[in-house]
Formats: structure tokens, C-alpha cells, sequence
């Protein structure tokens, strides 16, 4: 189990390298003239030639990658070229409302999709096509579609939560809460679909094994039947799937924190990316990669704690 | 699609890997016959047609604003209206949809052509292609599609067709792993070591047998894909991504965003064309699924071509004459008449391997794959079982070929008429047994857990009642002749008398039917405290559904009344035991027939045992470990503190049954049902845990009811003894007085198939496992 959790840490520390290394590159390679845009379209030749030298954008793209990346492992990741804040602070600040949403989405997700799933499979009948057809409601809106949609109504029309804006949990936990229910319901819903099915299918395989027949004829109560063993069983195919949908949860916070006005790393990313801020990009996509990674490794150790197999055998 | 599709004459030449695969027309056929799939794709082409057609729709160009109609409303010059900087709603939906629907098509084309080419590859060719493949696909699919899509179109410049080709590369792993997981399986493949062997070349044998298997998948897929593509670009554009100068629906949203407080009506249409496209594909996708590899359609098919290679393996065995002809007959059959081999008598095992050798002849996938299932078959016979399966197997042919009453009359005469009857008609016999057996073996066959799953199905093949087996066994097996037998109520039937007064268990006139299919009609029986009732019958006999419908375990689909049942003076309802009363697990338990299967692999042995012992008698916990370990010393297990501690993957078969007795006893039941106990077992393993139970029965004084199909079971342990056959009880009667005197022709031609009219117990193990073994 160690080894495994071993392994699967270094291939996700050389993700992050790795996508960070294309994106650095790729920022470099292209042909948009950053100094330019920064000095502003006033400025003179001399002037665009000394903020290119100031921003060491003059050097060759090797050397600029290796500064960034000594920098950068020791957790220096430069300054905004736009704003002149440190990396870091500005992300520190916008890391709290990314995370409680897409966490949030992501609790949402799991707790949801395995109430639906399991009364799906146990149910059956109308309830079962109930969710097959919320599967395929949340397969086909885009979740800043349903961002739109709820934020239309639930904010704007029936004014029940806040259409824009973040409360720090710090400040007020009710109002952080209401500030990430729509947001998280937002991002949750094509997840939930997904991993609904997931369940409900991993449940009914799980049901009629025989002993689940032999659980019951134990005259053990169905709750522990269905939650503790049926469920137990049933969780790994659940979580692979669910590991999946969180990288989409990720990206989609980029346009759900735009709908609802949320200033987090979605909203960060935008920016740098249109302006070429290449610091604050390089930072966001280091951020978000790891996101993916840590909670995809979370997901794993409870993979391993879910299925003997992995962790004795 | 770019994809070849598989030569149809290849499927009429008769080879099994393209024999599996439907025809074009066919799949188009039967996809139009689908509701679903008409629809969605009726709603895709009409999509894409009305985009296609936008200059004949509407005169109005996409980008040309006009501040007086801003915001306007649905006019007849602006039958949608007109957008926020005063653009024709109608024209930029049009024209929108032709660059969302082109820049999908265009993501999903190259996520095709970069994904199913690596996928071959790394799936048939495997070695460090393999690796390094899987490890890119797994670096690209933890990527956030649209993070790296935002850097991509933030420094290369705003084109959508530039963000959806790095898309189609971003969603490449999907299809790459999708063909390499299916390449895989198909490799495995028995048909395609086949053509190996024989020298068929790589690109041949990729081209006739593996690339119509990943077809399917890969279609599906690529509709899946489609509906995603949309979401990701239209996610794009309204973030304002993507290219400003052209119309798209993701733009169309983004401007309903900016005017949401004024005009929210213009989230509906492109929201609408998002979501129709979106939801149609993905339900194109299903629909696909259903046709293409899903149950009803193709399933039946692949099951076909597998049994009718069989029936030809043991038409060949037919031909090689005489008694060997009811082993291959048999075998054809295998799934219950597992080990037939022994049912001729002395030639059954000569029998059982002829029908081997003309399965290998047959040539072949289902040839090899029946000669497995006859590897099957005998290792069932060599655990003893052969004998009485063997007499099964021989009925049913005969039923089956039309002679049942001659059969059921003349089964007095022995093992030769059982044996002689059926070889002129084994190729109608096989025909029988092909469908249901057949393609239930072959299709167990395909699972990851085959072989055990496989002796389950094969030993008995009533756990879960299969819709075909049972009008298999219902139909042809009740002869006439023995249909005016005292079949229903024990009560007039000599043998019958369970005496009055001290019953534990008390059965009426128990139905239980599946659909119009009655597989248990009109059983009553009775057990009281210490008797052991052995309830024995051939396989589909309904001797398993009484035990689990008495226990009320069987599957909710099944129908079941019952005139009374009463468990130690208390009615229960139909419903069994398990409608609460505190009696199941408590006072009646129940020892399953295959260990490995039913414990819960997710939880350590200890927790097993101790569950039930906590809820019913309230133990502690310390108290219930402790006799817990008690139980499994008792039950014979070395050392209770490891298997304790053990998940059920790390102990033995033989070791997980002694468990699964250790549960079942762990509160005192008063009644005991075993369903098969022994039957999953090694020989030597079988006979340690029919003597367990049997002392652990008398140590407790418990009732039980033991389910088998073997008279040495019977004779060793059984008090008296209830015969079934096709759902009724047709002979019960104490142990000795059966096999001294059977009444019922159905019982004496088990019995004689057994025993070879000699005295009840000495030769009736010994000879039958050797022959099992010597086959």
C-alpha cells in the first residue's frame, strides 16, 4: 500500500511538472508581445526593450525555465507582471473561494450521488428512471449553464442566496455558506449525474452477489446490509469515477466563478491567460494541478482502505 | 466514420471471431427500430441541417449589429429576436451552430485517430509501447481540459478550431485506453490464439478479429465524446474565448450573461441547442450501446454461435456410436448435466472423452470452448457427484427426444435404457441443451471468476433461476407417465408420513414461479428438532428455491404463496423467514453452497462471525470474539486467531466453508438449511465437512435441511429423504426405507443410475468417484 501511495505521489509530482514545463513554454513560444501590452501602447520602442529586459524576457526561453523552476521548488513563484503582487499572496487570497466550492461541489457529488444511486438500485422502478434521466439532464447541461439558470432564479428572481460575491468563512460561516451553495450545487450536478450512475450500476451488480444473500440470511438489519457491506463494496467503482469527475470540477470552477462573480483561482486563470501574465498563469496551473493531484491521492488511500485486496495483498 | 468495416462475407465463412459481429445494415436496422435512437439522431441531423441551410433560414448576416435592435423583441423580421448589441438572435444561432457543431466534429476526429491507432498498438503489441503509452494517457486525462485550453488560446491566439484540435488531443487518452482495454480482452481470446497459431498474420488477424471488436466501443464512444466537445467549446466561448468574429452558441450565452438582468429570455435558445445537441448525443451513445454490445441484440448472438459449435462437437461424439453417444449428449448440455459421463454406466467415461475429441474436431472457437466445458463437467463428475447428475442428464435427453414415457416407465430397467435411449437423437438432444446450457456455461465462461462461478452454475444451475433453464427442465421432463404420481401431496403416498406433533419446520403447498414459469409447485414438507431431511433432485428440480423460499431469499422477481408455513408454531408469512419474527439468523441459518463467494470480501473474517452474534444474542464485543475463536476451533480451524484476522481472499475454500458453518451455528439455530454444502469442495475436503456438520447437527440437536444432488450425501447423514422433480415432491420417505424400497419410478431410476441394484451404501461411493476421476 505504501509503495502504491508511493508511486502514485511521484507520478503526480511529475504531472505538475510536466504540465507546468508545457505551459511555461508554451507561454514563451508564442508570438504575443507581453512587454508590449505592459508598457502600454504608448510606450516606445526603448521603453517596450527595457521592460522586456526588466522582465528577463530577452534571455534565452532555457535559461528564463530554469530560473522559474529553481524558484519555484522553493516556493517562489515571482510577481504578477500586471499587478507587481507576489504570486503567492495573490493566490493565497483567491485559494479559499476556489476550494470551498469545488470542495464543496466534490462533497456534494459523493454524498448525492450514493443517496440517489443506492435508492435507484434498491428501489427501482420509477426512482430508477428518475435518476437515469437526471444522468442524462447533468451529462447535457454545462455547469455554467446550470450556474446561469440558478443563478437566474434562485438570486436574481426569488432573491433566496446571493447571486455574486464570496464571504470568507472567517467573517460570517452563514454567509459563507449561503455564498458557495449555488456555486457548488453548480459545479455537483453533472458529477452527481455521473457518478449516480456509477453507483446505482456498481449496487445492483453488488446485490446480487451470493453473500449478499447470505448477509441477509443472517438476519443482519437491511440498513447494515445495504450501507455497511452492499455499499462497501460497491464504493471503489464510485470513487474511481469520482477521482475523474473532480478534474472536471476543477475546470469547470473557471467559468462557474465567473457567472457567480467569484474572484478565486477559475477567475485568476482567465485573466493571466488573456492578459499573458505569465507568473500568475504559471502559478495558477501549479495550483490547480496539484488540487487535482492531492485530492486524486486522497481518493486512492481511500481506495486502499475500501479494498483489502489493495492494501494486504 | 474512418473506420474499416468488417468484410460481411467473413461472417458467413464461419469464423467465430466475425461471426460475432453484426452486420451494417443490420446494426442500422435494428438502431431505427430503437425510439430512442431515431429520435436523437432525427434531432442531431435536424441540427445539423438547419445550420447547414442557415443563409435559406434567415437573411439576417450574424454579425452585422443594429443598435435599434437591441434587446428587441420576436418581431417578423427577428423571429428570435435581437441579442444585446442588437444582432439577429435566429442567424447567430444558425451560423453559431455550424462552428460548434464543426470544431466537435473536428475534437472528436482527431481524439478517433490519435486514440484508436495507439490503442492497437499498445493492446495487441503491448511491451514498452504499452507503458509508455498508458503513461502519457494517464499524465493527459489528470490534466484540466480547460486550464490548458485557457493557456492554449491565451498565447496562440483566439481560434476555435486551433482550441477544439488540442481538445480532440486532450480527450485522445479516452479512446486510447477504451481500444487498448478491448484490444486486450480480445486477445485473450481463444479464436484469436487460434488464428495465431494456424499463422494468420498481425495485420490479419487485427484486421478480421480485433478491429470489429473495438468498433463497437469506439463508436459509442465517439457520439459520448461529440456531446462533451460541445460543452467544453461552448464553456470556452463564454468565457470569451475562442474566436470573437464568428457566431457561436458559447457566445451567444456569454452575451445572455451580460444582459441577464434585462433579458434572461436569451439564455433559452442557445442554452436549448446546447443542451438538445448535448443530450441527444449522449443518449445516441446509449442507444448505440444497447444495439451494438448491450444485452438484447448482440448478446443472444454471440451466445448462438458458441452453443452451436458445441452441438456440433457432440454431434460428432453422437456419431462415434453406442452409449458414448449419451456422454456427448451430455456434455452438450453441460451445465447441468455436469459429468453425464457417469450416467452410462461403464461407459460413461469413455463416452465423456469422445465428446472432448469431437469438440476439438469441430475446430474452431466454441469447438475449444466446448471441450473446456467438458473439462468442466468432469471435474465435476470427480467429486463425486457423477452419479446422480449423471442419471439427470440421461432424463432429460430422453425427454427431450421425444420418448419420455418409455423412459419414465422403463426406468426400472436400469442405467442401459437411459444410456441407449437418447443416442439416436443426440443431435435434437444437444439442440435442446444447447440454448440454455450452453450459452449460460460459455457466458459464465467469459467472467473474470469462470471457474467457480462456472462449478456453481454447472453442479446445479438454480441458485438464480434462468429463464431458459426452466422451461429446459419443465417441459420435456414430465412424462406422462409419471405425471398420475403421487406428486403433489405427500400425505396418500406410502413414505410420506412425517409424523404429527413436534415439527420444527412445517411447509404447505410452497409455489414459487418466475413469471408464468412455476419452478416450485406445490411442495409440503416437514422437519422436526435433531431429524435431517435431505432434500434431493436433479438440477432445476426446485430443491434449492424451496430452501431459499423458505429462508425468503429468493429474488424479489419471484412469485411465491404458500398454504402454510410455520416455523416452530409460529406462521410466517410467504414471504419466508426473513420477514422478521427474529427466527432468520437466529433460529434458522443457512450454509451456502459456494465458500468463496459468499463471504464479503471487504470485510476481515472476525467481523463476519461476530455480526450476527452481536445483534441477535447481544454480545459485547470482547465476548463475541471470544466465542467466536471458540467457533472456529470447533469447526476445525487451527488457528482461529489468523483466520480471524484474515480477509476472506487469504484463506482456502475448504477453510472459508468451515467459516461460513461457524457463522451459520454461531447462534444456536434450532434449524439448519444447507443448500449443496459440500458440492464446491475437494473431494477430500467434502468428506470433513459433511462430518462436521453431521456432529455439529448432533452436538446441538439441530433440524436440518440438507440440499443435494448426491445420494452419498443422503445416505451418510440423512434421516429421510424428500425426491424432487420438476418442482413437486415425489417420493419422502425415511433414508433406509428409500433405498431399500423405492416406490417412485423417478426415484428408482435415480437410484439406479447410482447404485446398479446392489445394496444401498457399500459400492456407492467408491466406483462412481473413481470413474469421475479416471474421465
Amino acid at each position: 500500500m505504501m509503495k502504491f501511495l508511493a508511486r502514485r505521489l511521484l507520478s503526480g509530482v511529475v504531472l505538475v511538472f510536466v504540465i507546468s514545463s508545457m505551459t511555461f513554454v508554451l507561454m514563451r513560444m508564442t508570438g504575443t508581445d507581453v512587454a508590449r501590452n505592459i508598457a502600454g501602447a504608448t510606450a516606445t520602442t526603448q521603453q517596450v526593450a527595457a521592460k522586456k529586459a526588466e522582465l528577463g524576457l530577452d534571455r534565452p526561453v532555457v535559461v528564463q525555465y530554469w530560473d522559474w523552476l529553481t524558484a519555484a521548488v522553493r516556493g517562489d513563484f515571482g510577481r504578477s507582471w500586471f499587478s507587481g503582487d507576489t504570486v503567492i499572496s495573490s493566490l493565497t487570497d483567491k485559494l479559499p473561494v476556489t476550494l470551498s466550492i469545488v470542495l464543496g461541489g466534490l462533497l456534494l457529488s459523493a454524498v448525492a450521488s450514493v443517496l440517489l444511486g443506492v435508492a435507484a438500485a434498491v428501489r427501482g422502478g420509477l426512482l430508477d428512471r428518475g435518476v437515469q434521466l437526471l444522468a442524462v439532464i447533468g451529462f447535457a447541461l454545462p455547469s455554467f449553464l446550470v450556474a446561469l439558470i440558478l443563478a437566474l432564479f434562485v438570486a436574481v428572481k426569488w432573491g433566496w442566496l446571493p447571486a455574486t460575491g464570496y464571504t470568507p468563512f472567517a467573517v460570517s460561516p452563514s454567509s459563507w455558506f449561503e455564498s458557495i451553495i449555488l456555486p457548488s450545487v453548480s459545479l455537483a450536478v453533472g458529477a452527481i449525474a455521473a457518478t449516480a450512475q456509477q453507483v446505482r450500476g456498481a449496487m445492483v451488480d453488488v446485490l446480487r452477489k451470493d453473500y449478499i444473500r447470505t448477509l441477509r440470511s443472517r438476519g443482519l438489519s437491511r440498513r447494515s446490509v445495504l450501507f455497511k457491506h452492499a455499499l462497501r463494496n460497491a464504493a471503489p467503482a464510485a470513487l474511481t469515477v469520482l477521482g475523474l469527475q473532480f478534474i472536471g470540477l476543477v475546470g469547470g470552477a473557471v467559468v462557474v466563478e465567473k457567472v457567480f462573480g467569484l474572484t478565486g483561482i477559475g477567475s485568476a486563470a482567465n485573466t493571466a491567460a488573456s492578459n499573458g501574465d505569465s507568473p500568475l498563469l504559471m502559478g495558477v496551473v501549479v495550483v490547480m494541478v496539484t488540487l487535482v493531484v492531492v485530492v486524486n491521492l486522497l481518493l486512492d488511500v481511500a481506495q486502499g482502505w475500501l479494498n483489502p485486496k489493495v492494501r494486504v495483498g | 466514420m474512418t473506420l474499416p468495416m468488417p468484410d460481411p462475407a467473413a461472417a458467413t465463412a464461419g469464423e467465430p471471431g466475425t461471426a460475432l459481429v453484426p452486420r451494417r445494415d443490420r446494426i442500422l436496422r435494428r438502431l431505427l427500430k430503437d425510439p430512442t435512437a431515431v429520435v436523437c439522431l432525427s434531432i442531431l441531423a435536424l441540427i445539423a441541417l438547419a445550420c447547414a441551410a442557415a443563409p435559406l433560414l434567415t437573411s439576417h448576416d450574424p454579425h452585422t449589429s443594429n443598435l435599434a435592435d437591441a434587446l428587441a423583441p420576436p418581431s417578423g423580421s427577428h423571429p428570435l429576436g435581437g441579442d444585446g448589441v442588437g444582432r439577429d438572435v435566429l442567424s447567430r444561432l444558425l451560423y453559431g451552430g455550424r462552428t460548434s457543431l464543426l470544431g466537435t466534429a473536428l475534437a472528436t476526429a482527431i481524439a478517433v485517430v490519435i486514440g484508436v491507432p495507439t490503442g492497437l498498438v499498445a493492446g495487441y503489441f503491448r511491451g514498452w509501447f504499452d507503458g509508455l503509452a498508458g503513461w502519457v494517457a494517464n499524465l493527459v486525462m489528470s490534466i484540466p481540459a480547460i486550464i490548458l485550453l485557457l493557456v492554449v488560446l491565451g498565447t496562440v491566439g483566439q481560434s476555435t478550431y486551433l482550441a477544439m484540435a488540442v481538445f480532440g488531443v486532450l480527450m485522445a487518452p479516452g479512446v486510447f485506453r477504451l481500444v487498448r482495454g478491448s484490444v486486450n480482452a480480445v486477445r485473450e481470446e481463444l479464436y484469436v490464439d487460434a488464428a495465431r497459431v494456424s499463422g494468420l498474420s498481425d495485420a490479419r488477424i487485427i484486421r478480421r478479429h480485433v478491429l470489429p471488436v473495438v468498433q463497437a466501443p469506439v463508436i459509442i464512444q465517439a457520439a459520448q465524446l461529440f456531446g462533451i466537445g460541445i460543452l467544453i467549446q461552448s464553456g470556452l466561448e463564454f468565457l470569451g474565448l475562442g474566436s470573437t468574429a464568428e457566431a457561436s452558441w458559447g457566445s451567444m450565452l456569454n452575451d445572455a450573461f451580460g444582459n441577464i438582468y434585462t433579458k434572461e429570455q436569451l439564455l433559452l435558445w442557445p442554452g436549448l441547442a446546447i443542451a438538445l445537441t448535448v443530450a441527444a448525443s449522449g443518449l445516441l451513445a446509449n442507444a448505440l450501446t444497447d444495439v451494438l454490445v448491450g444485452g438484447s441484440a448482440a448478446r443472444p448472438k454471440r451466445r448462438r454461435g458458441v452453443a452451436t459449435a458445441t452441438a456440433v462437437g457432440s454431434g460428432v461424439a453422437g456419431t462415434t456410436g453406442g452409449a458414448g453417444a449419451a456422454g456427448g449428449a451430455g456434455a452438450a448440455g453441460v451445465a447441468k448435466t455436469a459429468g453425464s459421463s457417469g450416467s452410462s454406466g461403464s461407459s460413461g467415461s469413455s463416452g465423456s472423452s469422445r465428446s472432448t475429441e469431437g469438440a476439438e474436431g469441430a475446430g474452431g472457437a466454441g469447438a475449444a470452448r466446448a471441450a473446456r466445458t467438458v473439462e468442466a463437467a468432469v471435474s465435476t463428475g470427480a467429486e463425486g457427484t457423477a452419479r446422480t447428475v449423471g442419471a439427470v442428464g440421461t432424463t432429460r435427453a430422453t425427454g427431450s427426444a421425444g420418448v419420455a414415457g418409455t423412459a419414465g416407465t422403463a426406468g426400472s430397467e436400469g442405467p442401459a435404457t437411459g444410456a441407449d435411449a437418447p443416442a439416436g437423437d443426440t443431435g435434437e438432444t444437444a439442440d435442446t441443451g444447447e440454448a440454455a446450457d450452453t450459452g449460460e456455461a460459455a457466458d459464465t465462461g467469459e467472467d473474470e471468476s469462470a471457474r467457480p462461478r462456472f462449478r456453481e452454475d454447472a453442479a446445479q444451475g438454480e441458485g438464480q433461476p434462468q429463464p431458459p433453464l426452466t422451461p429446459a427442465a419443465d417441459a420435456p421432463a414430465l412424462p406422462p407417465a409419471l405425471a398420475p404420481a403421487p406428486a403433489d401431496a405427500p400425505a396418500p403416498a406410502p413414505h410420506s408420513g412425517a409424523p404429527v406433533g413436534d415439527e420444527l419446520l412445517v411447509v404447505r403447498d410452497l409455489r414459487v414461479s418466475y413469471g408464468s414459469t412455476a419452478v416450485v409447485d406445490g411442495v409440503s414438507l416437514a422437519v422436526r428438532r435433531g431429524e435431517v431431511l435431505g432434500l434431493v433432485g436433479e438440477s432445476g428440480s426446485g430443491k434449492s428455491q424451496t430452501a431459499f423460499a423458505v429462508l425468503g431469499l429468493l429474488p424479489p422477481e419471484a412469485q411465491v404463496t404458500v398454504g402454510a408455513l410455520s416455523f416452530g408454531g409460529t406462521e410466517l408469512s410467504a414471504s419466508g423467514a426473513e420477514a422478521g419474527h427474529g427466527i432468520l439468523g437466529r433460529r434458522i441459518a443457512y450454509v451456502p453452497q459456494e465458500p468463496m463467494s459468499n463471504l464479503d470480501p471487504s470485510f476481515r473474517i472476525g467481523t463476519q462471525l461476530v455480526e450476527p452474534m452481536r445483534r441477535h444474542l447481544g454480545l459485547s464485543r470482547a465476548e463475541a470474539r471470544k466465542k467466536a475463536l471458540a467457533l472456529l476451533d470447533r469447526v476445525g480451524i487451527a488457528d482461529p486467531a489468523r483466520v480471524y484476522a484474515a480477509y476472506p481472499h487469504q484463506v482456502s475454500g475448504g477453510m472459508a466453508q468451515r467459516v461460513l458453518i461457524a457463522v451459520a451455528v454461531s447462534c444456536d439455530p434450532d434449524l439448519l438449511i444447507a443448500d449443496e454444502p459440500t458440492t464446491a469442495l475437494d473431494v477430500t475436503v467434502q468428506a470433513e465437512v459433511l462430518d462436521l456438520m453431521r456432529s455439529l447437527q448432533k452436538e446441538r440437536d439441530m433440524g436440518m435441511v440438507l440440499v443435494t444432488h448426491d445420494f452419498g450425501v443422503v445416505a451418510d447423514i440423512c434421516d429421510r429423504v424428500a425426491v424432487m422433480q420438476t418442482g413437486r415432491i415425489v417420493e419422502s420417505a425415511p433414508a433406509a426405507d428409500l433405498f431399500a424400497d423405492p416406490r417412485h419410478p423417478y426415484t428408482r431410476m435415480l437410484l439406479a443410475s447410482t447404485l446398479e441394484d446392489s445394496e444401498p451404501r457399500g459400492p456407492l461411493t467408491a466406483p462412481a468417484v473413481s470413474e469421475g476421476v479416471d474421465a
